[in-house]
C-alpha cells in the first residue's frame, strides 16, 4: 500500500480522478440535477438500500414482537440468553434507592435529568448511570443541527408535514405533533443555559435547510452542534450534584410482581460487581446500535452503541417499533482507511457540496431524504460502477467540498466545519482544496421501543427517549431530528416520570421477567451460547484473540 | 443483490472486525506502557493497540475526535519532545512511545449561571487559581485541536467573554491542558463557564424563537393541527409532495 505515490494525501490514480471532477465543476455550479418523483424514490430503495437486499433479516421467534422482520444481526441479540443467570444475583442488598432511575447521559438522558429536577425532584432523588462516560454518545457527536420552526416563513406544521413525509407516512402522529411544536421552546431552553448557535450579524439563528425539509430550519453549533449542546446540559447538570454513575452497564431491568420496571441490574465495567437499583421511575434513553455492524457496513457510532436498552426493555415486555429499517448515512468518509465510516455531515450537502462520480458527473440531488440518498451513492458504486476504489477496497464516490468555498467565500468551510477540516488535516488531505470520498454508513436506529407524546412505554414504570425510541421518526429519520428528538423527549420524560415517581412507592424487585424469558428461548429452541447485551465491539486483532486464554 | 452487500461487508472489514496479519505488508514497532508491539503501519494508535490485543474500556469513547476520551502522551524516536494526541485521529509512527491519559483529575465548580453577574469576577469566585497564569503556553502546546488555550486563559483574565468563546470552541475537554499546566489551572472547566456565560449574557436574545415560542403557547397552529391530522393518508401524500417542490433549497 505504501509503494503508491502521494499526491496532497491521495494515491496518484485518485488524484488523477479528482481532476476530472476538477474539471466538470464550472458546468455542475449551481446546477443541480433533479429531484426525484416518488415512484423513483421507492424504485431505487427497493434496488439498492441494505434494508431490502434479500439475506439480510428475519422474523423475531420470542417476545411480544414475535414473527416482526428485523436485521439479523438484531435477531441475534434478542433471542439471546442474558450475560447472568437470574440464580447468581442476589436481590436482597439495594445498593441505590432513588426516585428516578435514568439509563444513559446523552442529550436525552440529561435533558430527562434537568427537567425531573426542575420538576420537583431533588438531585439526590435522581440516579443518572452510563456505560462508559456520561456524554460518551452519539449525541457527542452530532454535527449538522438541531430542527425547529421558528423562522417566520415556517411553521410546526410545515415542519410537521416534513417528518411524516421522510418517514414513510409510517410514523405516530401524536408524537411527531410533539416533536415539532415542542421544538421551538427547546431550542430557547438550550439558549438560557449558554448554548452557542450561529448566528448572523443581526443576532438571528442561521438556519439551513436538509435534506427531505422545505423550510431552512437547522439550527446549528458549526459542525459541533451536538457537543455544544451536550456540553452545556452536563454542565449544568453536574452543578447541580445529582448523582452520576460511570461504566455501570445496566445488564437487566427489574420488576415487581405486577411487571412495573421497578430498577435495574447494573455491572461494573471495571470491577465485575454488579449492583442493584431501586427505582420509582426508569427512563430508557440507552442510544443506538451502530457498532452492531449490521450487515458489515462501518459506522459513524461511538463505541459503546450496542443496542442495550432495546434488549433488556423487550425482556420486560416492552413492544418495538420500526426495528426494520436501519438508517444508513449517505455521506461516512471513504477515505484514508482508518476514518472509514465517520460522519460527513449532511450539512456539507447544505452548503453546496455535490456527490460526483468518477466521471465527474453529479449523479443525484444532493438532498434527497437519506435513505434515497445512501442508495443512489450504492447503486452508482456497485451497478453502475462509476465509483472509486481506494487502496483498501473500499467504493466511493466524490464529495465536492471545495463548492462550498465557491458558494460562500473563501473561509466559509473552515468556519462551518472547522472539525471536519482538522480531521482530514491530521491525514494529509485539504478539503477546501479537494473533493473528499464518500460512501454510505451505519449510523441511526430509526424505530426502538415504542414511545407516546410523553415517552411512556407499554410497561408501567418505564419511560423513553431519544434514539432507542420508536414512534417519533417512522421508519426514516431527517437530519436535524434526532437532537430533537433527545431534547423534546428528554425533557418530556424528565417531567412524566416525576409526576409519575410522586405517586409510588418503591417496588419489589425481582428478575421473574428474565426467567421467563429463558424459558420462552429454550420453548423456541435458541441455543444457549447466545449472550446479549455485547456491551461493548471487539476489535482485537485475530492473531491475539486466536491466544487470548482467560486465566486471572 | 445480496453479493453486493457481500462485497461491501468484505471492503470494510479492517473497521467492523479485528484486523488479521496475512495481507500486512508494512509494519511499525511501537511502545505502549513502555511495552513494544510490532503494528501495521496504516492503523491509528487507538486501532494499532486492539491490533496487538488491547480491549479498550477507558480511553475509547467516539473514536471520531469529538469526545476526548483517548488523550494520548508520546514521544517519537531519538527525540525529547513530549507530544500529544487523539489515539483515534493519529497514525502510529515507527518508535512512538506512548501513554493514555483516560482521566484527569480536574475539579469542576458548581454555579448556576442564572444567578451570576457577567464580569470577570465570575471567574475569579469560582477559578481563583486562574491568576496564577504564567503565560508560559505550555497548555496551547498540549491542545491537540489546535486551540489558542493560553490566550482564551488570558482574555478570560480580562474579563472577554466573547473571546474566550470563540477561541475555545472547538474544545473536546479531553483535559491535557490542566494535566500539563504548571499552576494547576483547569483551562477547559474555565472555557465551559465562559462559553455559558457568553450564551446566555453576551449574546442578544434571539428574536424569532421568543415569537414562535409564545405563539405556540398561545395555540396559534391548533386548528391548522387538527385539520392536517384528520386528513387521510394519501391526501398527506400528496401535500407532502407539493411542499417539497416549493422548497427552499440554499
Amino acid at each position: 500500500m505504501s509503494d503508491l505515490k502521494f499526491i496532497d494525501g491521495y494515491p496518484e490514480y485518485m488524484y488523477d480522478s479528482i481532476k476530472i471532477v476538477e474539471k466538470t465543476r464550472p458546468k455542475r455550479i449551481g446546477k443541480l440535477p433533479a429531484q426525484m418523483t416518488p415512484q423513483e424514490r421507492q424504485d431505487i430503495l427497493q434496488l439498492c438500500h441494505p434494508d431490502y437486499a434479500p439475506g439480510g433479516k428475519r422474523p423475531l421467534r420470542v417476545g411480544i414482537n414475535r414473527d416482526d422482520i428485523v436485521p439479523n444481526r438484531l435477531a441475534d441479540l434478542i433471542e439471546a440468553y442474558p450475560l447472568v443467570s437470574p440464580d447468581d444475583i442476589s436481590l436482597q442488598r439495594v445498593d441505590y434507592e432513588t426516585d428516578i432511575l435514568i439509563i444513559g447521559g446523552g442529550l436525552a438522558g440529561t435533558s430527562a435529568a434537568l427537567l425531573a429536577n426542575d420538576s420537583g425532584i431533588p438531585a439526590e432523588g435522581i440516579l443518572l448511570v452510563n456505560k462508559l462516560r456520561h456524554g460518551d454518545a452519539n449525541s457527542m457527536m452530532a454535527e449538522g443541527g438541531t430542527q425547529a420552526a421558528d423562522s417566520p416563513n415556517d411553521s410546526p406544521v410545515i415542519h410537521y408535514i416534513d417528518v411524516m413525509g421522510g418517514g414513510h407516512f409510517t410514523n405516530k402522529s401524536d408524537v411527531v405533533r410533539v416533536l415539532v411544536n415542542d421544538a421551538p421552546s427547546a431550542i430557547q431552553w438550550l439558549c438560557n443555559l449558554g448554548a452557542i448557535f450561529d448566528r448572523d450579524e443581526e443576532g438571528n439563528f442561521i438556519e439551513l435547510t436538509g435534506g427531505g425539509t422545505a423550510r431552512k430550519r437547522m439550527h446549528a453549533c458549526r459542525d459541533y452542534t451536538g457537543m455544544e449542546e451536550l456540553r452545556v446540559l452536563r454542565d449544568d447538570f453536574r452543578s447541580r450534584n445529582i448523582p452520576v454513575l460511570e461504566f455501570y452497564p445496566v445488564i437487566e431491568l427489574l420488576t415487581d410482581d405486577s411487571g412495573r420496571v421497578s430498577g435495574a441490574l447494573l455491572w461494573g465495567l471495571e470491577t465485575g460487581e454488579y449492583k442493584i437499583v431501586r427505582a420509582k421511575a426508569t427512563i430508557l434513553a440507552t442510544g443506538g446500535f451502530g457498532r452492531l455492524h449490521i450487515r458489515g457496513f462501518p459506522t459513524t457510532n461511538h463505541y459503546g452503541a450496542t443496542c442495550d436498552g432495546v434488549i433488556i426493555a423487550y425482556r420486560a415486555g416492552a413492544r418495538l417499533r420500526d426495528m426494520d429499517t436501519v438508517q444508513y448515512h449517505p455521506t461516512g468518509a471513504a477515505y484514508p482507511q482508518q476514518i472509514i465510516g465517520l460522519l460527513l455531515t449532511e450539512k456539507l450537502r447544505t452548503s453546496g457540496a455535490q456527490p460526483v462520480n468518477a466521471r465527474g458527473d453529479a449523479f443525484v440531488f444532493p438532498l434527497e431524504p437519506r435513505d434515497v440518498e445512501a442508495s443512489a451513492i450504492i447503486r452508482e458504486c456497485y451497478i453502475n460502477e462509476n465509483g472509486i476504489v481506494t487502496p483498501s477496497g473500499m467504493r466511493g464516490v466524490w464529495l465536492d467540498t471545495p463548492l462550498i468555498d465557491i458558494l460562500h467565500g473563501k473561509g466559509a468551510t473552515e468556519r462551518s466545519f472547522p472539525g471536519m477540516v482538522r480531521m482530514f488535516k491530521r491525514f494529509g488531505i485539504d478539503m477546501v482544496k479537494y473533493p473528499v470520498l464518500v460512501f454510505p454508513t451505519l449510523h441511526y436506529q430509526n424505530g426502538g421501543v415504542e414511545t407516546d407524546p410523553d415517552g411512556k412505554t407499554n410497561v408501567e414504570g418505564l419511560f423513553v427517549a431519544g434514539e432507542v425510541s420508536g414512534g417519533v421518526h417512522g421508519k426514516n429519520r431527517l437530519m436535524g431530528n434526532s437532537t430533537l428528538d433527545c431534547l423534546v423527549f428528554g425533557r418530556r420524560t424528565g417531567i412524566a416520570a416525576a409526576e409519575y415517581a410522586r405517586s409510588q412507592r418503591g417496588g419489589t424487585l425481582s428478575l421473574e421477567h428474565v426467567r421467563k424469558y429463558i424459558e420462552m428461548l429454550k420453548e423456541a429452541g435458541i441455543s444457549g451460547t447466545r449472550k446479549s447485551p455485547i456491551l461493548l465491539p471487539d476489535y482485537r486483532g485475530k492473531a491475539v484473540l486466536a491466544r487470548m486464554i482467560d486465566v486471572l | 443483490m445480496k453479493d453486493i452487500m457481500d462485497e461491501i461487508a468484505r471492503a470494510n472489514e479492517s473497521v467492523t472486525t479485528g484486523i488479521g496479519e496475512e495481507t500486512i505488508q508494512h509494519w511499525v514497532k511501537i511502545y505502549v506502557l513502555g511495552k513494544e508491539h510490532r503494528v501495521p503501519a496504516d492503523l491509528t494508535i487507538m486501532q494499532a493497540m486492539e491490533f496487538a490485543g488491547y480491549r479498550f474500556i477507558r480511553a475509547c469513547g467516539c473514536r471520531a475526535g469529538f469526545c476526548g476520551a483517548c488523550a494520548t502522551v508520546y514521544r517519537k524516536k531519538e527525540s525529547y519532545k513530549l507530544l500529544t494526541a487523539m489515539a483515534c485521529q493519529t497514525r502510529v509512527e515507527d518508535g512512538m512511545y506512548l501513554v493514555q491519559i483516560p482521566f484527569v483529575p480536574a475539579k469542576k465548580a458548581d454555579y448556576d449561571i442564572e444567578k451570576e453577574r457577567y464580569n470577570v469576577s465570575v471567574f475569579l469566585k469560582y477559578y481563583p487559581e486562574i491568576a496564577r497564569c504564567l503565560s508560559c503556553n505550555t497548555c496551547t502546546k498540549a491542545c491537540p485541536q489546535d486551540i489558542e488555550v493560553m490566550d482564551y486563559i488570558q482574555a478570560a483574565i480580562k474579563g472577554n467573554f466573547q473571546k474566550v468563546a470563540e477561541l475555545s470552541f472547538d474544545c473536546i475537554q479531553c483535559g491535557l491542558c490542566a494535566i500539563r499546566c504548571p499552576a494547576e489551572i483547569v483551562q477547559y472547566h474555565i472555557a465551559q463557564l465562559g462559553r455559558r456565560m457568553y450564551g446566555r449574557y453576551g449574546m442578544m436574545k434571539e428574536k424569532n424563537v421568543e415569537k414562535r415560542v409564545a405563539e405556540i403557547k398561545e395555540k396559534k397552529f391548533d386548528d391548522e393541527f387538527k385539520e392536517i391530522m384528520s386528513r387521510p393518508v394519501e391526501e398527506l401524500k400528496r401535500i407532502y409532495t407539493e411542499q417539497q417542490l416549493k422548497r427552499e433549497v440554499y
